[in-house]
Order: C-alpha cells, then sequence, then structure tokens
C-alpha cells in the first residue's frame, strides 16, 4: 500500500534545505512508519532530487516523523529554475511510498 | 488566570484580507497580528526603497491596515506586524495617515528599527553560511541585509500602550511572543515560557494553514467549507496549554491533523528551533482535541536564546527566461518532445550559453523527475516549460521568444504559448554578534 493510506504530510523549505513531515492519520499507527519510512529509503525516494544527507527525527508523542533533505538540487527557492520552488509538493511524493499492507 | 486572545490575520504579503476583518470584528482578540515577509520579500522591498525611499514597505499596507483599523479601535485590539517591512519608517508615516483619515484619533503608533545591518555587514569581516566565502564577495550585487530581530523591541512597544507596532525583519514567532512576553509578565531569560511563546507563534504565523489551509485532499483530508476559510486564534494563558482555535461560524477546521502539520511545517530539528528569542523544544509537544475546532498544545520548552543573529542578506544573481506552450491529444508527448529540442538546439546556434537550463514537461515530469513521475504513460495534454538563468536581460528574454516562436515554427498544435523574464534576487545568510544590532522603538501618537 501507499503511505497516503495511513500518514498525511507537509513540505517545505529554507534555502537549500527541505523539510517533509509525515503523521500517522491513527497514532497507533506511528510503529510502522518509525519501522518502514527510514532516512534510506527517503534519500532513495527523493534521489533525483536532494544532493546531500536526509535526516529523520522522531517525534512519538504525536506519531510523526520529520525528514530534513540537505542540498536540494537547484540552489533553493531564490534562484532555483524548479516549477516548484519551495518544494511544497514533495509531500505528495513522499505520500506516493510503498509499504508492506498489513504488518501490524 | 489570565488568558490572551491573539489572532493571525496574515500569513504571507499576498495573503486574503477578508479573514483578518472577520477576527478583528467577532475574534474578542486581544491583540491581531499580521506576517508577511518571506525571505526574499525583504530584498525586494529594499530595492524598491533604493527606487524610492518612502516605499519599501508591503504594497498591501494601507488595504490591510484599513480594512481592520476601524474596528480593531472600537474593540481595543492592538495591531502587530512586520509589513514595514525595508522601511518600517515610512510605513508607521502611511498608517498615521491613514489613522487620521479614518478619524481614529489618539491612536498610539510603534515603528521597531535597527533590523537593516547592510553598512554592518557591508563592511565588515562577516562569511556567507551557505558557501563560506566572505559577504564582501557579493560586492555591488548585495542589495540588503536584514538581521532577525526579536521579541523584545515588540514587547517594549506594547509596554509603552502601543495600538499600532510596526516592524521590519522581526522573526515571524516574535511577532506573537512580544505581546505575549508582555502580557504574561515572562522576563526575557525566562526560557521555557518564551519557548511556549515560541510554539504558538509557530503555529499562528502561517494564518490559514492551521486552520485547514493547506491541508484539504478529498477522501483523505476532507475540509468544509474551505473557500471562506477562518484564520486562527490561540487562547494562551500564564501557565498550561494553549488552545489553538478559529471564529465560529467561519470555513476550515482546526483538528490535531491540523496542528500536527503546521508544527513540523518549516521544522528542522524539532528539539531545537532557533530564534532571536530563545531555542524552543518541540520534541515533547502534545496535541489534544478539546472540542469541535479547539485544540490544546502543551509541552513546549526553551533553551537560552543564541549568541548570533541570523542575518538575511538579499543579491542580485543574473536572471530568469522562461517560455511555456501546450501539446493536446494523441501524440502530445511526442510533440512536446520534440518543441523541447528545437528550442535547445536553436538557442545552441543562436549562441546563448545560459548558467543553466531546464526543460519540463508540465503534467508528466516537471515537479519530480522522470523516475517518480513514472513518465511513460500518455497524457491527453502536456505544457513544455524551458526556463534558463542568464547573465543578462537580452539572453533571458531569448529563451521566451525561443518558445514562443514555436507557434509558427515548432510541432502541429501548440497553444497557450507565454513568456517572461525576471531578474534573479537570490537569498543567502550570514550570522552577526548580537551585541552590533541595537533596536529602537519609537512611538507618536496622533
Amino acid at each position: 500500500m501507499k503511505l497516503r493510506g495511513i500518514g498525511h504530510s507537509r513540505s517545505g523549505d529554507k534555502g537549500t534545505i527541505a523539510n517533509i513531515s509525515l503523521i500517522a492519520f491513527d497514532e497507533r499507527d506511528y510503529p510502522r512508519l518509525a519501522r518502514h519510512v527510514t532516512a534510506a529509503r527517503v534519500k532513495a525516494q527523493f534521489a533525483d532530487l536532494v544532493g546531500g544527507d536526509v535526516i529523520r527525527y522522531e517525534l512519538p508523542a504525536i506519531g510523526a516523523l520529520n525528514f530534513v533533505l540537505h542540498g536540494m538540487l537547484g540552489g533553493g527557492v531564490t534562484r532555483t529554475l524548479a516549477l516548484d520552488a519551495h518544494g511544497k509538493s514533495l509531500s505528495s511524493a513522499l505520500l506516493e511510498m510503498e509499504i508492506p499492507d498489513d504488518d501490524c | 488566570m489570565k488568558t490572551i486572545r491573539i489572532g493571525c490575520g496574515a500569513g504571507f504579503s499576498g495573503d486574503r484580507i477578508e479573514p483578518a476583518v472577520e477576527l478583528a470584528t467577532k475574534g474578542h482578540l486581544d491583540y491581531l497580528v499580521f506576517e508577511c515577509l518571506a525571505e526574499r520579500t525583504i530584498a525586494l522591498a529594499q530595492q524598491a526603497k533604493a527606487r524610492d525611499p518612502r516605499n519599501g514597505y508591503d504594497p498591501l499596507l494601507v488595504e490591510r491596515i484599513e480594512s481592520v483599523l476601524p474596528a480593531c479601535v472600537e474593540r481595543d485590539v492592538t495591531i502587530i506586524t512586520n509589513m514595514g517591512a525595508a522601511n518600517p519608517v515610512a510605513a508607521a508615516d502611511v498608517v498615521k495617515e491613514l489613522a487620521r483619515r479614518l478619524g481614529c484619533r489618539g491612536l498610539s503608533i510603534a515603528t521597531v528599527t535597527g533590523d537593516d545591518v547592510l553598512d554592518l555587514v557591508a563592511g565588515g569581516d562577516f562569511a556567507i553560511a551557505e558557501t563560506g566565502a566572505p559577504v564582501a564577495t557579493l560586492r555591488d550585487r548585495l542589495v540588503s541585509a536584514n538581521a532577525y530581530i526579536g521579541a523584545e523591541p515588540i514587547a517594549h512597544a506594547v509596554a509603552g500602550g502601543a495600538d499600532v507596532v510596526i516592524t521590519g525583519r522581526a522573526a515571524d514567532p516574535s511577532l506573537f511572543v512580544g505581546p505575549l512576553a508582555h502580557e504574561l509578565g515572562w522576563s526575557m531569560d525566562d526560557w521555557p515560557q518564551l519557548g511556549r511563546g515560541t510554539l504558538v507563534g509557530h503555529l499562528l504565523e502561517c494564518a490559514g494553514q492551521i486552520t485547514g489551509g493547506y491541508f484539504a485532499d478529498p477522501g483523505y483530508k476532507d475540509v468544509d467549507n474551505l473557500s471562506r476559510l477562518g484564520f486562527p486564534i490561540a487562547e494562551v494563558p500564564e501557565q498550561g496549554p494553549a488552545v489553538i482555535t478559529k471564529v465560529a461560524g467561519s470555513g476550515g477546521r482546526v483538528t490535531p491533523a491540523t496542528c500536527k502539520e503546521q508544527l513540523l511545517y518549516e521544522i528542522h530539528d524539532p528539539a531545537a528551533y532557533m530564534t532571536p528569542d530563545a531555542i524552543a523544544d518541540f520534541s515533547q509537544v502534545r496535541i489534544t482535541e478539546i472540542d469541535c475546532d479547539r485544540v490544546a498544545v502543551d509541552g513546549a520548552t526553551g533553551r537560552p536564546r543564541p549568541g548570533l543573529l541570523k542575518v538575511s542578506l538579499g543579491y542580485r544573481d543574473g536572471y530568469i527566461g522562461e517560455g511555456q506552450i501546450s501539446y493536446a491529444g494523441s501524440g502530445a508527448l511526442g510533440r512536446a518532445r520534440l518543441a523541447a529540442c528545437v528550442v535547445q538546439q536553436r538557442l545552441s546556434d543562436l549562441g546563448v550559453r545560459p548558467d543553466d537550463v531546464r526543460y519540463d514537461l508540465i503534467g508528466v515530469d516537471a515537479l519530480h523527475g522522470e523516475r517518480l513521475s513514472g513518465a511513460n504513460r500518455e497524457p491527453y495534454e502536456v505544457r513544455v516549460r524551458v526556463a534558463a538563468r542568464t547573465q543578462s536581460i537580452d539572453a533571458a528574454r531569448r529563451i521566451g521568444n525561443e518558445v514562443e516562436a514555436l507557434y509558427t515554427n515548432g510541432p502541429a498544435g501548440g497553444g497557450g504559448a507565454a513568456k517572461s523574464t525576471r531578474e534573479v534576487l537570490s537569498v543567502a545568510s550570514t550570522f552577526v554578534p548580537r551585541a552590533l544590532v541595537s533596536c529602537t522603538v519609537s512611538c507618536e501618537v496622533i
């Protein structure tokens, strides 16, 4: 299944760094997100768009993860040629990620 | 226990006006904040000020203030805004004139200055944070340098009885922390309380983004009456949870999910959110629904503020030229790809050598590239986009011209061509010692 089935997301930028949140609709699904959506998988998902490290922060109290993507290609919001200069649509790409259907 | 009601009437410079009027008239507010400065906005405003010393403030300043001032005066709501942008003094003059015209006598208007550090940074030994190069290497391309100033001067202004506070580059959450610190008696080294206030400011600063804006996803995340989206209010007591809500009857919704999305919006390490007032820690924040459109937020704290202030540098960085044209029906993708190849060849033949160029197929691969998009399916319609960064405006114009010329010189059926050129104002940052930035609050009663 796609992450979109159990999680929601919002993304934004600061300079050449983007962040993408991933929040469980139901906090009981947080362990699934934490297990399957690793920093390495997110880096692989965005390999064409991100040059640097991906760091994952965990917020179990609200059932959420926060991914910080360093080195967005194109040089950041003010000079990039990208159509979505702010990386606002990255959230939708993260939610496309496939995870196993049921492993609760 | 004293509780302050603070609302956010704008989350960016182009934001809607009506929700702020709704907040001013029906929100039972103590404070109404307008956050209107993005990273690049201040650099654009500095350019406007360079052309006309009486300009350089937010283009919608008069429209926004005029729409809420009578209601705010009548209900004793204090207005706080960074719409001063590059020129808070000129902005205050305009607001004074507006207040006189509206017959608002006895209004106290405060101006916070000191964030403009262009002379300090241009003449000093500072490094660009992103590259490590000296700021001085930007030379005459540097058009602005504004330090992110904190809540302290704003708190002073409201303590002095200001009805309207106008700042330049104050940090977004500080616009909220200032009045909260004054009203709730927080000292400027009470880091846990400043961290609490920063959480409230961070949640509210994008206005509709916490009340259901930027959230709706039909079937997954439904939002009622999005077209009449209301803007947020925080009820902040001296201790304990703050409550995020909105005007009853307005569109949108406030739920734990909208609050969580905004909590993490443009946050890196949730345990170390850097502001001029404190290093806020949101890592243990709890979010609880207590009623319809009422969500309690609690658990933020803070550590001592950084010794350095971040400075946003705006500099001229060449030009961007762009052109777009659409193709439809069977074979649209093939004709769009041919169009892109033709433009590429023509630019090369003409000797146009952009610093950087990209060819996008909007509807196919423009946002996330070929791999994520699975770009092999055949869409009904495709829009070709060519964008390039160039050293001269003339070279930038060639980009759009060559796309437009596809009408009569390209593949079959191209329609809806559009072109544009713009000067690029890039933003970088540096850091300066806090002691070198001194803010001044000046107040005038009209």
